[in-house]
């Protein structure tokens, strides 16, 4: 089992992938904590998470907090506030 | 149910309105909006993206909660993804009621909540190859609040 992992807008472009799937390192339960662990993947990964309070999550499909847990077989979603309409 | 729509093509909202009421004499009056792109600081073009999947279970959660407020008899959400020129529409909101105060709030809430609520984001495009992500405003955000504190318009 793995997590997939997607971003979108400038987090996409920063982090130089839409998408990519790994598995969950030891210790890393929830948003935020994958969040810290994504950033040291690569030079550009560290740019998208540089500043953290910029980015919102999903996790499911579903809007979550840096709280919010994560488990193997999730769907996390990266990105900026959103600004459709 | 509401329909929702996510697509790179232009929509007929005169159609999509008639729609709401053919064949059916319980509805009196249809509420629309419909979102243009703006040519702010001389843009060439609008590129909206989106989290397809995520972007219609969105919307839809959207629909159904118009629906449980107000006495639609119909509903629509058009949104258009991909490049998008200055003058061209973005979205369509429609809301179908026996009434227009149902009609007129049901639409603005919608557009309210979809402007904070929904996973699109929009690049600007300048004639010059420069880009620039559209930033969230804060003005979106207290026009969604204020649907979360009692439910109808101020």
């Amino acid at each position: 089992m793995a997590v997939q992992i997607l971003y979108f807008a400038w987090v996409r472009q920063k982090a130089g992938t839409g998408a990519e799937r790994l598995d969950l390192p030891e210790g890393v339960t929830d948003v935020a904590g994958l969040m810290a662990h994504l950033a040291t993947r690569s030079p550009g990964h560290a740019a998208a998470f540089a500043q953290a309070r910029q980015i919102r999550a999903a996790v499911n499909q579903e809007f979550r907090p840096p709280s919010h847990p994560v488990a193997d077989g999730d769907e996390v979603a990266f990105f900026p506030p959103v600004t459709g309409g | 149910m509401a329909r929702i729509l996510v697509q790179e093509e232009a929509f007929d909202a005169a159609a999509e309105a008639a729609a709401l009421a053919a064949g059916r004499v319980d509805v009196g009056g249809i509420a629309s909006f419909t979102g243009l792109c703006r040519a702010d600081d001389g843009i060439s073009a609008l590129v909206l993206e989106h989290y397809p999947g995520m972007t219609e279970k969105a919307l839809a959660g959207i629909a159904a909660e118009a629906e449980a407020r107000w006495p639609l008899t119909g509903c629509t959400i058009i949104h258009r993804v991909g490049r998008i020129r200055p003058g061209e529409p973005i979205v369509l909101v429609l809301a179908a009621s026996a009434h227009r105060t149902a009609a007129l709030e049901a639409c603005a809430f919608l557009i309210d909540w979809l402007k904070t609520g929904a996973p699109f984001w929009k690049r600007e495009e300048f004639a010059d190859g420069s880009e620039r992500w559209v930033e969230a405003k804060a003005s979106d955000d207290a026009a969604t609040a204020k649907w979360q504190a009692g439910g109808a318009a101020p």
